[in-house]
């Protein structure tokens, strides 16, 4: 007989107990959710009375009934395709950039860093101000330069190209990451294809992609993920550029100019909790989560695919 | 099977679950008044924050001071978005304040906020001190859930120094008026840009909205049955062509570059402050900014104008206000309809709020207290209050939601992205009523 503690049971009960902080929060703030929000997306729930089943009716209205949800929701596939590609060529490049310095590599660093440090709400508050077209510092130097600046946050045109600067300025969180699997990557293989008489692209190509890979593809499913809950920048820049700066209660000014700034998220929280359709924004929020999960399983695959034939 | 069996009974359970995680029910018999000397606590949450709570809580001093036995803990910052969530949690505050009217028909049709039906009726209160247009925001569908705590009146705001110079003597009465003297009043900088603005006709900016301007056409946002009228009713279609004519008049670019460059609406910087807009649309509450963030402006006040086909209707305007009521599950109702009594029929408290959020008292006898401090500005308002022909925007359950798809339309409309009017606002109508029925109440 084993004594207590090593039989079977008892190592499955530590396990259990070790685990246990893990599933009770996996409990409590994904599995119940989860399946409370798929519960309330059929019903009619307005957040203070009972839910009234309605079968697929939110659905309905989601897929062929509510206009401004599908420019939400092009507003946010244009952010994930257009921030995803940006952001992590831009990380790569600044980090590539600062893996070749020799000197002064630690202030560089910490100043590309630095930006991802202020908070959403300030730092898109002063991107308003400074990207304003009629007194904002951006427009004035483009003057100097004999250039007629755009409307950046007050042309539909304009507004998520604006927002794109904006989140580009602030990845010195992705910058880092790269950084650190570019610093791993072994410089004798380096040395190695250089005496073959390999170019930089080719060893940038074929040498440091594939060590960096899983890396990128870290970048990568972050950034979709970063994009599709797109939200307080695009709310608050929107509010701003407004001159109405109702960012809380039941902003009306949502999504200006012209709903070109409206995200997905930010229209699920605004049927949710501002106009009451909790059941109609679970539905949305079903949507968003199942379209999250099968993107990113998608493009682990075909990542995984990528990188295994450039190896 | 086993497998499936086990989810299908989860999903049950959590469905279940789901469905219990409401507040709990309505009490429909009035709560009696704290008795003489009987120690109650009750807490009261507001949007206010800072000086705004500061006066609240001074008048809340003048409640305390008349029910000793009645502590308050009053809670600032507190927006509908809060008060929702902790009715919801089964904790909610026993008094709550909210700035969105809109928002009263999903309090009441939820009943998240009791009805004050019964406690009215037992108390005598006479509502008849309260204007028409003030009672009709504050109750839904025949259910009063909530009384109203100061309004908001919009009307003309005009800088007399740009009149006197242009040899303007009067503000105008109607639309046609309006636009004649918007075309007077313009400056153009040397590039054609605009320099200042006889009136911004941008729907979105500063408060010119659709729901600002309605009521100067007449123009009704539902039926008697509460479908969206905006398709049948004429006066829509005029109000949005009077505005296109502005527009056209500034070129739509143009004036988008000079709306870009505006400063904040709720700041010093606010563009009739700045002189860049000859006349505006405003609440009353604009004289009060005035005050503090530029003294020095000379400006008027006066009804917004109205439709050339509507003469009758001058003095009319939008109202809107501050709404306070007693959510579902509060602790102390009793003690909590007597301090709602106080603060919406007590002339000291109104008068002693009115003066200090720069707000028109919402009733008679606090519009007419000598102690009511009043510019010559902020009479015009005053007056607009007491004449009653002022219109409020009509509570849904889906609280704005109509309000901003009427927006959105009036953006596409201004920038010219709309050929048909008339089938457009049909189209309007239908999106309002699909977006209502998703509620199903």
């Amino acid at each position: 007989m084993a004594p207590p503690g090593r039989s079977p049971f008892g190592r499955r009960l530590r396990v259990l107990a070790f685990m246990a902080p893990w599933i009770v929060g996996f409990t409590a703030f994904f599995a119940y959710p989860l399946l409370a929000t798929g519960y309330f997306s059929f019903t009619s729930y307005d957040l203070l009375g009972e839910p009234a089943w309605v079968g697929l009716r939110n659905y309905a209205y989601l897929f062929a009934g509510d206009p401004v949800v599908r420019i939400a929701a092009a507003n946010t596939v244009w952010l994930v395709v257009v921030l995803t590609v940006l952001r992590v060529v831009f990380a790569l490049g600044v980090a590539s950039v600062i893996a070749r310095l020799r000197r002064g590599v630690g202030l560089v660093r910490t100043l590309c860093y630095l930006p991802a440090l202020a908070p959403p709400v300030a730092a898109t508050l002063a991107f308003v101000f400074l990207f304003n077209p009629g007194t904002g510092p951006v427009n004035g130097f483009l003057r100097v330069l004999g250039v007629d600046g755009p409307l950046w946050f007050n042309d539909p045109a304009w507004a998520k190209p604006a927002l794109t600067l904006l989140t580009l300025w602030g990845c010195g969180e992705l910058m880092i990451i790269l950084l650190a699997a570019l610093l791993d990557v072994p410089a004798e293989l380096h040395e190695a294809a250089a005496l073959d008489g390999a170019g930089a692209w080719r060893r940038f190509r074929h040498i440091t992609i594939p060590s960096i890979a899983p890396v990128l593809l870290f970048g990568v499913v972050n950034s979709v993920i970063f994009s599709l809950q797109y939200f307080t920048q695009a709310v608050v820049a929107g509010a701003v550029a407004s001159g109405q700066a109702e960012v809380v209660g039941s902003s009306k000014v949502l999504g200006f100019p012209d709903n070109s700034t409206l995200t997905f998220p930010a229209w699920l929280y605004q049927q949710g909790f501002h106009y009451y359709n909790m059941g109609y924004a679970s539905a949305m929020a079903v949507l968003l989560f199942a379209f999250s999960l099968g993107f990113t399983i998608w493009l682990i695959r075909r990542m995984r695919i990528g990188v295994e034939e450039a190896a | 099977m086993r497998t499936s069996a086990t989810i299908g009974a989860g999903m049950a359970a959590v469905a279940l679950l789901a469905a219990s995680c409401t507040a709990g029910t309505t009490s429909q018999a009035p709560q009696p008044a704290p008795a003489p000397g009987e120690q109650v606590a009750i807490t009261v949450a507001s949007q206010f924050t800072d000086r705004e709570l500061e006066i609240l809580n001074r008048v809340l001093d003048g409640f305390r001071a008349e029910h000793p036995g009645v502590t308050i803990e009053s809670r600032g910052n507190q927006d509908d978005d809060k008060i929702t969530q902790a009715i919801r949690g089964g904790n909610p505050p026993d008094v709550a304040i909210s700035a969105e009217t809109v928002n009263l028909g999903q309090f009441c049709s939820s009943g998240a906020w009791q009805d004050l039906g019964p406690y009215l009726a037992r108390d005598r209160v006479d509502l008849e001190q309260i204007p028409r247009a003030v009672r009709d925001y504050t109750q839904y569908q025949g259910k009063r859930c909530a009384m109203p705590l100061l309004a908001d009146v919009y009307g003309l705001y005009y800088n007399a120094g740009l009149f006197a110079r242009a040899g303007v003597t009067a503000p105008p009465r109607t639309t046609s008026e309006l636009t004649e003297l918007a075309k007077r009043l313009t400056e153009w900088n040397p590039d054609g840009s605009i320099k200042v603005a006889g009136f911004l006709p941008v729907l979105g900016s500063q408060a010119n909205h659709p729901w600002n301007w309605a009521p100067q056409w007449g123009a009704r946002w539902t039926d008697g049955q509460g479908r969206s009228t905006l398709g049948s009713d004429p006066a829509w279609q005029e109000m949005f062509r009077w505005q296109k004519e502005l527009v056209d008049f500034y070129g739509w670019d143009r004036l988008v570059q000079f709306t870009a460059g505006l400063g904040q609406q709720y700041s010093a910087d606010n563009a009739f402050q700045r002189g860049r807009i000859a006349m505006a649309i405003d609440g009353e509450y604009r004289t009060g900014f005035i005050e503090h963030q530029a003294p020095g402006l000379d400006y008027g006040t006066a009804p917004f104008p109205v439709s050339d086909a509507r003469p009758e209707l001058y003095g009319t305007g939008l109202t809107t206000g501050t709404i306070v009521g007693v959510p579902r599950g509060a602790d102390e109702a009793g003690a909590a309809w007597e301090l709602v009594k106080y603060l919406t029929t007590d002339t000291g408290a109104l008068v002693e709020l009115a003066n200090g959020l720069n707000n028109v008292p919402t009733t008679r006898a606090a519009l007419h207290d000598p102690r009511l401090e009043r510019s010559p500005q902020y009479q015009t308002f005053l007056d607009m209050f007491d004449s009653q022909a002022l219109v409020p925007s009509p509570a849904s359950a889906n609280g704005s939601a109509y309000m901003k798809t009427t927006e959105d339309f009036g953006v596409k409309w201004q920038s010219g992205q709309v050929a048909d009017l008339g089938a457009a606002l049909r189209d309007l109508d239908a999106q309002i009523d699909a977006a209502k029925s998703l509620g199903g109440r």
